[in-house]
């Protein structure tokens, strides 16, 4: 089943074509990467799926339905992790999931506190404040915070951004896992190492366009590459 | 450039920002206007204040009486028979004028018996604002003139005259009229000072307040965007519309608990000055009741949540923390303006532009409400609540608006476009 379906996204800025006539799907339970160097427009087409930012022209379907014409309902299907997202210091990892979790189910919110917590995996600092949270710590809640629902899509920017290669390793696992259990899972990366290893299929963007898509396998074979790096610096060539 | 004139032109930048100067730049023009103000307060306690007289009395003291109000005053009105003091007030009232003076029969004769005469003073007050109350302190040196003028000629009359006489030769009876009320014993003055706890008070609590309160909701969208946690918000199964309301409720809960805690500081200080008086405005039914209080509560309600509204439209342009403090400058003026307008002078007494910006200014109406209710004057309560609420509820729409766009994450574009081009250029480049 199509979980993500985009013809023809463009989004501007301005004069500036951040997204410029993309399309892609992405399947349920399936890993999907957009894969391109800063300011390639990655960011600009989460954001987009997020229900965050309206389009140009083109089409945005997620589950069934339309991003222009029902924001509201998708809102209730995804969840999106921005690539530098914070939590509000004030409060304690706990606080902040529980705050979250009061937005969906409330009859299952003390659950789904549970599954953050386990995802966070912060032990007992989850009661301190975020304030006093390293880097790693809170990327690590706001994965918690990002997955604990179960989303159908979710929606993550740099997932590993932050984190140390012990943490890295971790929160991969647990994404795939997440699709396993047939969520959705379309991220960002210009860690291409890590998505060549994390995604079922990928597209490569430049200047606001997808020059190349396919599985990691099929792209390198075309490409004749030992990874992803190699083939991205082939096509832009 | 050495390292000590490296450090000193990058902490000047840093300081030198719109945050700091802006602020500082706003005093200085609120104190220039202080300033200007005062000086026309002066000139206009050194105008010939407009009179009219009724000299019943015909006699040699009050004659006295006369000419020195003819000779000191702009006279509109002038007679010698009691019956006409209905006409002497409307003429008086026509021309803008303070105060009726009625010189009754044995004035004369009372003062030299040794019993000071008496004058009957009515004056015509148009506002109660501290200001208003100047026009009647140009008649009161009047009245001391009139006063050192007879104790003279007792004097010169005869050498031994009773001392207590020579010093106080006449008493007032005063009779003040004042927004459809007759006010008998009361001057101007007196009014104005009872009133004071009510034209201070109110607008001192409500610009701190609305600076307070619209500060927290500015620096909450503020520190949304600088802690980045405004996306992941705005991703939620949660309505923009609770988002914003959320906000605004939350501030507005926090500035009437701050209202309360600052009216009863407030209170204590004012009746410290004994300026309070509610006991004096109650002889006179000056008093506000219940309904008024509901009424000053509602007022003061929808002013808070217009103000927050409006700082929470700020807020959005807001980038971070600093660029929210640059914010409140604004906000800042609008609730100073009618603060010290409301202060100063009463509403009734203002040129129409200034009654209409006074009106415009939503933060206004309850720094108004009280002595409007004293006197009556429901329909600018009422309708100030009704024009409030509908620019609240307005304010909050464009707020909705706004999240709905991308204008609350975006910002303005021009800068990113030129970094986003910047940024093409040299991938350009890099990958070529």
């Amino acid at each position: 089943m199509v979980a993500v379906e985009v013809k023809n996204l463009a989004k501007h800025f301005g004069s500036t074509k951040a997204v410029n006539g993309i399309s892609f799907t992405v399947d349920t339970g399936e890993i999907f990467g957009l894969i391109g160097p800063n300011g390639a427009g990655k960011t600009t087409a989460l954001r987009v799926v997020s229900t965050l930012l309206q389009i140009n022209s083109g089409s945005v379907n997620i589950l069934g339905f339309d991003v222009k014409k029902k924001p509201d309902e998708i809102r209730k299907l995804i969840s999106y992790l921005p690539e530098d997202a914070g939590a509000y210091k004030n409060l304690t990892g706990r606080a902040y999931l529980r705050f979250i979790a009061n937005f969906f189910d409330k009859k299952q919110a003390q659950e789904i506190v549970s599954l953050g917590i386990e995802i966070a995996d912060l032990g007992e600092r989850i009661d301190d404040k975020v304030d006093t949270y390293s880097k790693g710590m809170k990327r690590r809640l706001l994965v918690g915070r990002a997955l604990m629902t179960n989303p159908k899509l979710a929606i993550l920017d740099e997932p590993t951004s932050g984190l140390d290669v012990v943490n890295a390793q971790e929160i991969r696992k647990i994404i795939k896992n997440t699709a396993k259990e047939g969520t959705a899972v379309f991220l960002s990366s210009h860690n291409m190492l890590e998505v060549e290893y994390l995604c079922d299929r990928i597209a490569l963007i430049a200047e606001g366009k997808i020059v190349e898509e396919g599985t990691p396998k099929a792209l390198l074979d075309k490409y004749n590459a030992n990874n992803i790096e190699e083939v991205f610096t082939k096509v832009v060539q | 450039m050495s390292a000590l004139g490296n450090i000193i032109k990058k902490e000047m930048k840093e300081l030198l920002t719109p945050a700091t100067i802006l602020p500082i730049v706003f005093v200085a023009i609120i104190f220039g206007s202080m300033g200007n103000a005062i000086g026309g307060l002066e000139e206009e306690s050194q105008e010939t204040p407009v009179i009219g007289f009724i000299d019943v009395d015909n006699s040699n003291l009050s004659a006295i009486v006369t000419s020195i109000l003819n000779n000191y005053s702009d006279v509109v009105f002038n007679s010698s028979n009691i019956d006409d003091k209905q006409e002497g007030l409307e003429t008086i009232k026509q021309e803008d004028g303070v105060a009726l003076f009625i010189i009754p029969q044995n004035f004369t004769v009372n003062i030299r018996n040794e019993t000071p005469g008496e004058i009957e003073i009515y004056w015509i007050m148009k506002g109660a604002g501290i200001t208003d109350a100047i026009s009647s302190g140009a008649v009161e040196q009047l009245i001391y003139t009139i006063n050192t003028n007879i104790s003279r000629e007792l004097i010169q009359e005869n050498a031994t005259v009773n001392a207590t006489l020579a010093l106080n030769p006449t008493v007032r009876d005063e009779t003040t009229y004042f927004k459809e009320k007759e006010m008998p014993g009361l001057s101007p003055s007196a009014i104005v000072g009872m009133l004071s706890s009510q034209s201070m008070l109110i607008p001192i609590v409500m610009m701190m307040i609305i600076i307070m309160a619209g500060n927290m909701v500015i620096s909450s969208m503020a520190l949304e965007k600088e802690n980045k946690t405004l996306e992941t918000l705005l991703t939620l199964p949660v309505k923009r519309t609770s988002i914003v309301t959320g906000k605004i409720v939350a501030s507005a809960i926090i500035g009437l608990l701050l209202s309360i805690i600052y009216m009863i500081g407030m209170s204590y200080y004012f009746q410290g000055f004994g300026m309070s008086g509610e006991a004096n405005l109650a002889d006179y039914d000056l008093v506000l009741t219940s309904q008024d209080l509901v009424l000053i509560g509602i007022s003061l309600f929808i002013a808070l949540i217009a103000a927050l509204s409006l700082c929470m439209l700020l807020g959005t342009f807001a980038k971070n923390y600093k660029s929210a403090q640059t914010l409140t400058v604004p906000i800042s003026m609008l609730a100073m303006i009618p603060m010290f307008i409301t202060m100063f002078v009463d509403f009734d007494t203002l040129p129409l532009a200034l009654k209409t910006l006074l009106f415009a200014i939503p933060f206004s109406h309850p720094m108004m409400a009280p002595r409007a209710l004293l006197f009556n004057d429901y329909l600018l309560v009422i309708g100030g609540i009704v024009y409030v609420a509908i620019f609240a509820i307005v304010t909050i729409s464009i707020v909705v608006w706004v999240f709905k766009t991308d204008r609350l994450l975006t910002g303005s574009t021009k800068k990113k476009r030129l970094t986003n081009f910047k940024e093409k250029s040299f991938l350009k480049k890099r990958f070529r």
